[in-house]
């Protein structure tokens, strides 16, 4: 009896001993990094798309067990927005098996992580933002500005406008003022306005608000002086509602301010009040609960209390429908990238190619419940946008009302500037462009 | 010269006049305790968020406004209380910058707590009073700017009669004057910092409420402690007329620089603008305009 016990210690120490020599392995889990901010001056975005993110990787691990088999698993970071926080959390947490992908919601981290996962070849997801010229997958393999880059939302607002006008023809002579955040993703689009502003012939100011935003006083006077036929805001944060309440100080209409892709939610209206009655924004994914993937999360989640949001009145807002769609892409990449790969945790690699191969058009859109949340996207190993189509929609004082159909930004005129900048960032940087035999290939 | 929009310049003018009184609402916090202590409270910004961030969601949990108002008044007044007594009596005596640096930290536990209380999300609040301006000549005026003005008139006027008539004020002045002194007569020194840093909680709610209308409820509302630093330099650190005519002078002084002299300099510049002016003038009076002059025995 002694002799079995002293050999069954002997086995368990050498079982230890080799587990902690052999890395921990996870078979059937692919794992998400989360870089999220739940405090601090941005958390209520950041509560709402991590929490629309979260919701849909938790509904495919319940209701089908994972993606074919394979379960999804996630922790976060607490980054607060900053850069400094967002790398160390991906420092910290970049070793863990499974790295799908990155998905930090922020342009500050992003671009402070493009050479490190680029180097670590792990996809860095930046939705509806970004740097624009990571569009172009010759140069940047690794980072997928999904359904929308700045260049084409500019796009797609100036469209919107000259819609409203009459047509392109009718910009001509018309003035258009960009009130944009003091931070590189408020001045991002500083040259393509001034590029379509010479195409379209309207005339263009284009005004800083310092950061945060707090103070406009001096910029609305400005914008009162120029009379201008309409006011795009590039805004974010506490930047939004001053400037709705700003304008209506000054007496600018509000019907004639066409908000960007980061000043469209409810947290962007809600605070300026009544005067945000009319205030039109661009958006890629629709607000609202009746799609059947958000049903299906509160059903599955909500009502049994396992949703991430603590306010179950967010269910549907701008940022949680946004999370939401960014968990539809992910866990659409990686289905994809099974198909070719085998159905077991892949690498980050791997995980890049399921990217490059991301096209769901709008009858997939449909079967994954999600018809009118987004329109389709079609993402190719050179383009990493995949086409997104955007909409309008405006504040009623409750909530958001979609007030167009689904345009397209003018992707032929902005492929040639993307591309030029691209080829730039390549030559600074010593990199040899890919070819489509590049891309076919991925590591495991 | 003669092509010089005058009314446009006015405009400018009393928008930035009017911006500075803002910012001299959350300056006076930081006089109150400053003047009695000696400690630059840094956590003024987050109290003023705790107390609007209160406020609202009681008022959305359906409690009245007046109530919601006294409940707000009452948990600032035991934040202050507890301040006094957790972190500023276990440290007299202290070096000011421990003070400070006390101060700094509580600032990081009030903005958690706040969001963990009451959650990051973002709210209206609504005051009652309009936001739709007026015209004056040409010149466009705004109702809530006026509104906000004449509370921090009334504030400084009852802060002025409470310092200069009442025991308690009196008892405030002692203690700024000389601590040791003070201690001597039989001034109680604890309860004296308590009640100061109530009534800086109650200046932050009155703050906080007419921020909160102004930027909505959220976390950017403890951010507007950066536009009280400029003015505390300007107006000094210890004068509550110092923090009314600092506050003037900031806001009309970035309001005209962002408009007239921006554009050279790539737009953006009345967020630094404002310390370029309060460096400028502590080269030329370190005090500030009414600030007291230090006097030190060597």
């Amino acid at each position: 009896m002694r002799m079995f016990n002293k050999a069954k210690l002997l086995a368990i120490a050498a079982s230890l001993v080799l587990s902690a020599a052999i890395p921990v392995t996870h078979a059937d889990e692919q794992y998400f990094p989360l870089q999220s901010y739940r405090v601090g001056p941005y958390a209520a975005g950041g509560t709402g798309f991590f929490g629309g993110f979260i919701d849909y990787l938790n509904l495919i691990n319940t209701r089908d067990g994972g993606v074919n088999g394979v379960k999804l698993t996630w922790s976060e970071g607490e980054t607060q927005y900053e850069v400094e926080r967002g790398v160390e959390v991906y420092e910290r947490l970049k070793n863990t098996p499974g790295v799908a992908a990155w998905n930090p919601l922020s342009v500050g981290i992003a671009y402070a992580m493009i050479d490190r996962i680029t180097q670590d070849k792990v996809p860095l997801i930046t939705i509806n933002h970004g740097r624009t010229d990571s569009t172009d997958g010759r140069v940047f393999p690794y980072v997928f500005p999904l359904l929308l880059n700045p260049y084409s939302e500019t796009s797609g607002i100036v469209n919107y406008i000259a819609s409203k006008e009459g047509g392109l023809e009718s910009l001509k002579g018309k003035k258009i003022v960009v009130l944009y955040h003091g931070s590189p993703y408020g001045k991002e689009t500083i040259p393509i306005y001034e590029l379509l502003a010479q195409k379209y012939g309207f005339e263009l100011q284009q005004i800083e608000v310092p950061h945060p935003g707090n103070e406009q006083q001096a910029q609305w006077l400005t914008i009162r002086r120029a009379k201008p036929d309409y006011v795009v805001l590039r805004g974010w944060g506490v930047m939004n509602p001053v400037a709705l309440k700003s304008a209506a100080k000054v007496g600018f209409p509000v019907d004639h301010i066409v908000g960007n892709v980061w000043s469209n939610s409810e947290e962007d209206a809600i605070p300026a009040g009544d005067v945000a009655k009319g205030y039109t924004a661009i958006t890629t994914q629709a607000s609202g609960a009746e799609y059947p993937v958000v049903k299906e999360i509160v059903k599955t989640l909500y009502d049994n209390n396992r949703g991430n949001l603590e306010d179950k009145n967010r269910i549907g807002s701008v940022y949680h429908n946004l999370g939401i769609v960014n968990g539809i892409l992910n866990v659409e990449a990686i289905r994809i990238a099974q198909e070719k790969f085998g159905k077991r945790t892949l690498t980050g690699d791997e995980v890049r190619w399921g990217f490059e191969h991301l096209q769901l058009d709008p009858a997939r859109v449909e079967a994954l419940g999600a018809k009118g949340l987004f329109h389709s996207i079609n993402v190719t190993w050179d383009n990493h946008e995949g086409n997104g189509y955007v909409t309008f929609q405006q504040w009623d004082g409750k909530k958001w009302n979609v007030v167009s159909d689904w345009i397209a930004p003018d992707w032929a005129l902005l492929r040639p500037i993307i591309e030029k900048s691209a080829e730039a960032y390549a030559k600074e940087k010593g990199i040899k462009l890919r070819t489509t035999e590049d891309a076919v290939t991925a590591t495991n | 010269m003669l092509d010089f929009d005058w009314q446009f310049f006015l405009e400018v003018l009393i928008g930035g006049l009017l911006s500075g009184v803002m910012y001299s609402l959350v300056a006076l916090g930081f006089v109150l305790v400053y003047k009695t202590s000696g400690v630059l409270n840094f956590a003024q910004g987050a109290m003023l968020l705790f107390a609007a961030l209160t406020f609202v969601s009681l008022v959305e949990k359906g409690i009245p406004f007046a109530l919601a108002l006294a409940i707000t008044f009452g948990v600032m007044v035991a934040i202050g209380i507890a301040i006094e007594r957790v972190v500023l009596r276990p440290l007299t005596n202290r070096p000011p910058m421990t003070l400070f640096m006390a101060t700094l930290g509580l600032s990081y536990i009030l903005e958690g707590a706040a969001q963990l209380i009451w959650g990051t999300q973002v709210h209206g609040l609504d005051l009652g009073i309009d936001d739709i301006p007026f015209e004056v000549g040409g010149v466009l005026i705004s109702q809530f700017d006026l509104f906000a003005a004449s509370v921090a008139a009334v504030l400084v006027l009852l802060l002025s009669i409470f310092f200069r008539y009442t025991r308690i004020g009196l008892a405030f002045r002692a203690v700024a004057d000389d601590q040791f002194a003070a201690l001597a007569v039989g001034l109680r020194l604890p309860w004296i910092w308590a009640t100061v840093w109530a009534v800086a909680g109650l200046v932050a709610l009155v703050a906080g409420l007419l921020w909160g209308a102004r930027l909505g409820v959220q976390f950017s509302l403890s951010l507007v402690v950066l536009k009280a630093l400029p003015v505390l330099v300007l107006g000094g650190f210890d004068s509550i007329p110092g923090a009314i005519v600092g506050g003037l002078l900031i806001g009309a002084t970035e309001k005209l620089a962002e408009v007239y002299i921006g554009e050279y300099f790539g737009g953006g510049i009345e967020s630094w603008f404002a310390y370029v002016v309060a460096l400028a003038f502590l080269l030329i009076r370190p005090s500030g305009i009414f600030g007291q002059k230090l006097v030190e025995r060597v």
